[in-house]
């Protein structure tokens, strides 16, 4: 049976993991790969890692990190930030990357998903998409969630499922970081709204926040950074939880 | 030596990171005289059926259904699993290695697709390529076509309809899941086919 994935991300600036609420007040976290391998280890299904001040001048410190964390990785690995083109997505899929997540130069240049997914496959290419709720529906913001778009956030994940992404990644801006719980309104509606997986992320705080999410949400897999970075849940202890609650996990992995 | 095949299609580097990490020999190489000359074929793919057209173009066809003849280890993965069968839905016109009867087809509408993700193997006893895998052992997917349970069929899964996760014949082996990107049962699997 097809399991719900566990998705542990990490946000890295300048080499190094960090998280902020909302996407501010950033904490140190640790080493990337090092913090990759202890989250495989103990029970992630795929491994996130997403640079988030991602700057031409700083790519190469991405690829550096970017190799030492695939080096001793055997789950699936995804990498982004600051991808805008397919060179720059070649190069991370050369540093050792099984995926890449392309968001804001996906908004601007829809027609790259295609480039990408051409060369490398669509199972390749996750679409990130970080929505906010404005006056009652869901707009697309970009930017590392600075610049508002005016787009409609399902009506960007279908076009992006068109265009050859192989999952959507989706953020709730107003969760994030919050461990107030996914937003499985949102998740559920571009759950039905897409062909593809969908990743809830944004607001993971406890077991029954990733058992809503996956039963409300319909979400084919949760993403979430704060609460394993800082040991507020165990992923082996949660997937142990969701197990129990019915919900189809790899456990014990 | 383990040779892999690159015909330029999608990104191999995980797969010769598997076998590096095992201790084991590994050139990933275009080479037809490279396979010729190699103990083991590894035969990866990722992406699309006519990605396949790159073999015959470049004469690799012929040098891998040698290699089979002649008793050489081969492990496809992937795409590299469906080429064994007769063909594909997705690119009827492309020939497969037609090892094994049947033909990859997508899934049924009822069921996402592609199918993304850890599911667990119904193994079936006797295979070389899963000895001393657990039954429902969870391996990593990722794929829109799916080759139908046949004869050789040593591990199924489960979406929408049971399919092939594994196949073997002979010293013919063929995986539609990811061993590289499965964890410890990936890499137990790939140290198998290094010691066959």
């Amino acid at each position: 049976m097809l399991t719900k994935r566990i998705i542990a991300c990490l946000d890295m600036t300048g080499g190094r993991v960090v998280k902020g609420v909302q996407f501010k007040n950033l904490r140190d976290a640790g080493d990337p790969a090092e913090c990759a391998s202890a989250h495989a280890r103990n029970g992630a299904d795929e491994i996130v890692l997403l640079d988030i001040t991602a700057t031409s001048a700083n790519r190469g410190t991405l690829l550096d990190a970017v190799r030492g964390t695939a080096r001793a990785l055997f789950v699936p690995f995804t990498v982004g930030g600051g991808i805008r083109t397919l060179e720059d997505a070649a190069a991370v899929f050369d540093a050792g990357a099984d995926k890449i997540a392309i968001n804001s130069a996906a908004v601007c240049e829809p027609e790259l998903i295609g480039k990408i997914a051409g060369r490398f496959g669509s199972q390749a290419v996750v679409v990130a998409i970080d929505a906010k709720k404005v006056n009652g529906s869901f707009e697309v913001f970009i930017a590392g969630g600075r610049l508002s778009t005016g787009r409609d956030a399902i009506q960007w994940a279908r076009e992006a499922a068109a265009c050859g992404a192989g999952e959507i990644l989706l953020t709730s801006m107003d969760r994030d970081g919050t461990q107030s719980g996914f937003d499985c309104s949102l998740v559920r509606a571009a759950a039905e709204a897409v062909s593809i997986p969908v990743i809830a992320s944004g607001g993971a705080g406890s077991p029954r926040d990733f058992i809503e999410v996956f039963r409300e949400g319909c979400a084919d897999a949760a993403l979430a950074a704060s609460i394993f970075h800082f040991g507020v849940e165990n992923i082996a202890q949660l997937k142990r939880e969701l197990h129990h609650a019915g919900i189809p996990v790899r456990w014990p992995c | 030596m383990i040779a892999i095949v690159d015909y330029r299609a999608g990104n191999l580097n995980s797969v010769k990171k598997a076998f590096d990490h095992l201790g084991a020999q590994v050139r990933v190489t275009d080479q037809p005289e490279a396979l010729a000359v190699a103990d083991k074929i590894v035969f990866p793919g990722v992406g699309h059926f006519s990605s396949l057209q790159a073999l015959d173009r470049t004469g690799r066809r012929k040098t891998l259904l040698e290699a089979v003849s002649a008793g050489k280890p081969l492990l496809g993965i992937c795409l590299g699993m469906q080429w064994l069968f007769e063909g594909s839905e997705e690119s009827g016109e492309i020939a497969g290695a037609g090892i094994f009867a049947g033909t990859c087809r997508q899934f049924p509408s009822c069921v996402k697709s592609p199918h993304v993700g850890w599911n667990s193997l119904a193994v079936q006893p006797g295979s070389r390529l899963l000895r001393g895998i657990a039954q429902d052992s969870y391996v990593y997917y990722t794929h829109s076509f799916y080759a139908p349970v046949v004869r050789e069929t040593t591990a199924s899964s489960e979406y929408g309809l049971p399919f092939t996760g594994a196949v073997e014949s002979g010293n013919i082996f063929g995986v539609q899941f990811h061993p590289e990107k499965s964890g410890e049962v990936g890499l137990a699997i790939l140290k198998n086919f290094c010691e066959i």
